[in-house]
């Protein structure tokens, strides 16, 4: 009897597994035109802070789709969880525009149905069809939240408070310095230097010739004996601000928030250079097991109130600007701190992240490509 | 029901354990099958696979595997003097490590297998012992605690009025943990290899005239080192394959082989380039393996 009924429980789970498919958005031909029923889960690879239970909770209880978020530390380190096991491990995953173009071209995402995103159509116009998720037409995923990347420091041991990147290359905080462990912090030199050293012609610190490139490493190379440690995620960083190990660095707004939620007399600021950033976006894998559930979240992240708890928890400016006065309600000036609804000046003034390529639009592909920015970025920490 | 269940299985089992019996070669090839497919299939088959893929490349702006026969990977760890110097320090530091753990495992050992007897070793074996129940990373996270700016060490050191030290997040802070976390394995071939020195040897030596030092010079050392070469297998080639002690406990200037393979596996998707790098200390293994084997060691094991 036993085995007649384990037989029966193996056939009915082979039929309910060759069943999935056919209940998916769309097989195959063309973008999905209704959201179907959802598939009961949905594996998300984030940036931390990205998944909080102040909006995932709702989310679960009004469709019934359970998150399992995976957070990474750095865009390189999405790139391949979006690849590991085949790429149907992950359903989603929350890309900066360094990583987004390369999953589009790796073919690792699939193209999304806007129509279906009834926010969508509220977005600043920066963030409806930007190039970085935006190619032919098609949009690979729905834009989130941006901001800039900051620096940080300890008001009580860095005096006078620090208006320049410069602080983090002078030796006055020799061995208290911590920056991110990730090849892009090249195009924070590069900006830096792009300033301080105008001959040498930087205008993009995304695109670099020898030359530009070799400054900027030459530039980091200094700096590594003055880093108490190349931080690799937000919870390192926090540790070494708490502990004193370090008192100034390069940060994102969210290690700001909780540091000074934990009463760390820290203040972050964009320097008078200017600042690198991110433009997120939540993007489909190409071989996702919950795509129902995935459009769902889509819906749910961009409405007004959603966005606007993400962008005071993390500290960044959401993409739909209806968010604006529902931040004030829920923490009062937050809306102007995060510089909600700001100018196109504003947005543009942010060198957001992007993949360096060879082709840096001269026709002389003399860029340098960004396996040689990992190569220099492991070389140069040593 | 059927009256004896029992039965026809007895039979078929006696029937069985009669053919190994009678074939003695067919028992061993039982036994010995499922290790040695696995040996074959995962252990040597992957290697073999990591070998090949260190002849690949990837394709820059996608990160995918391009199969591609190259050496570049090979060019470029031998012409970057970062690479070659990241080698040289997980080398350098898996070797200090080895040397210090003799050092402390030595006398340890001594006391448990010569003068300590019955309760007292019981307990010095769970002392040596206990830590291996706890996590290894909370073992880490706890050095982290002690070495900080503000951690246990400085404030012991400032209470006794002592000048305070910047070991966190550096090279010697990496050395200390990986010190403390393998200890065990040494200690305990040490142990085993001196236990087995009979008592007569050492009174022979001493009827003899020899002094306590000749003794354990002559005597005492030469017959332990089996044990010590044995344990540093252990502790070397543990520290030669880590990267997560120097993640969390290094700072700055401490990357390990260990730590490029993983972020070129876990963050750039260079798996080619890994498989270049992971076959340093292979080599390095194969190399110190072979002497330990003329040295004895795995008669020691």
């Amino acid at each position: 009897m036993i085995r007649i009924k384990r037989a029966h429980v193996l056939l009915a789970a082979v039929a309910a597994a060759l069943c999935v498919p056919a209940a998916g958005v769309s097989a195959g031909s063309g973008l999905p035109t209704a959201i179907g029923k959802g598939e009961g889960q949905l594996n998300l690879v984030a940036w931390v802070g990205y998944t909080q239970a102040q909006w995932v909770k709702p989310f679960t209880k009004a469709t019934g789709c359970t998150v399992h978020p995976k957070y990474a530390g750095s865009s390189d380190e999405m790139v391949t969880l979006m690849r590991s096991g085949g790429g149907s491990q992950y359903d989603m995953v929350s890309a900066s525009g360094d990583a987004s173009l390369r999953l589009i071209y790796g073919k690792d995402v699939q193209p999304v149905n806007v129509n279906l995103i009834p926010d969508w159509k509220n977005f600043i116009p920066q963030l409806k069809s930007p190039s970085h998720n935006t190619v032919n037409g098609q949009h690979y995923g729905v834009s989130l939240q941006w901001g800039p990347n900051t620096l940080l420091y300890n008001t009580k041991l860095v005096k006078p408070a620090p208006t320049s990147w410069s602080a983090i290359y002078s030796s006055k905080y020799k061995g208290k310095v911590t920056v991110p462990d990730n090849p892009i912090q090249i195009a924070d030199a590069a900006l830096y230097l792009s300033k301080s050293q105008p001959s040498l012609g930087i205008t993009d610190p995304y695109e670099l010739n020898q030359k530009q490139f070799d400054a900027a490493v030459t530039l980091l190379k200094k700096q590594r004996p003055l880093i108490k440690k190349y931080w690799a995620t937000a919870a390192d960083q926090i540790d070494l601000f708490k502990n004193g190990e370090a008192v100034i660095g390069a940060t994102w707004p969210y290690q700001t928030n909780t540091l000074i939620a934990d009463k760390v007399p820290v203040k972050d600021l964009i320097p008078k250079e200017g600042a690198t950033g991110w433009a997120d976006t939540w993007m489909l894998s190409a071989k996702a097991k919950h795509p129902n559930c995935a459009y769902m979240w889509l819906k749910w992240i961009s409405t007004p109130k959603v966005q606007a708890q993400q962008a005071i928890y993390f500290g960044e400016t959401p993409a739909n600007p209806k968010a604006c006065p529902i931040m004030d309600t829920l923490s009062k000036g937050s809306a102007a701190q995060y510089h909600c609804g700001a100018s196109a000046a504003y947005f543009n003034s942010i060198k957001f992240w992007k993949t360096p390529v060879a082709d840096c639009g001269n026709g002389q592909k003399n860029c340098m490509d960004y396996t040689q920015w990992q190569q220099a970025w492991t070389q140069l920490k040593g | 029901m059927n009256p004896r269940p029992g039965r026809p299985l007895r039979a078929a089992r006696l029937r069985l354990s009669g053919f190994f019996w009678r074939h003695r070669w067919a028992k061993a090839a039982l036994l010995l099958a499922p290790p040695l497919l696995a040996f074959g299939l995962i252990y040597l088959a992957s290697l073999i696979a990591l070998f090949v893929s260190s002849f690949w490349t990837v394709d820059p702006f996608t990160t995918e595997i391009k199969h591609i026969w190259t050496f570049d990977n090979y060019r470029t760890l031998w012409e970057s003097s970062a690479y070659r110097s990241i080698a040289l320090r997980t080398i350098g530091i898996a070797a200090a490590v080895t040397f210090t753990d003799a050092l402390l495992a030595f006398p340890f050992g001594y006391f448990m297998a010569r003068v300590a007897s019955g309760r007292s070793r019981t307990f010095l074996f769970i002392a040596v012992l206990l830590p291996l129940w706890s996590s290894y990373l909370i073992r880490v996270y706890i050095w982290r605690l002690i070495l900080n700016e503000d951690g246990v060490l400085n404030w012991t050191l400032a209470k006794l009025g002592l000048p305070l030290v910047h070991l966190a997040y550096t090279n010697w802070a990496v050395w200390i943990v990986f010190s403390y976390v393998w200890l065990p394995f040494m200690i305990l071939p040490v142990f085993g290899a001196l236990e087995r020195i009979p008592h007569s040897y050492i009174e022979a030596s001493r009827d003899l005239g020899a002094s306590g030092w000749a003794t354990f010079r002559r005597v005492v050392l030469p017959l332990a080192l089996p044990g010590v070469i044995a344990g540093s297998i252990f502790t070397f080639s543990l520290t030669l394959g880590d990267y997560v002690t120097p993640l969390l406990a290094g700072g700055a200037g401490s990357q390990f082989i260990g730590n490029v393979v993983y972020s070129s596996v876990g963050i750039s998707n260079n798996v080619p380039f890994a498989a270049a790098f992971a076959t340093v200390p292979l080599a390095v293994m194969a190399v110190y393996l072979t002497i330990a084997r003329r040295m004895g060691a795995f008669e020691a094991l």
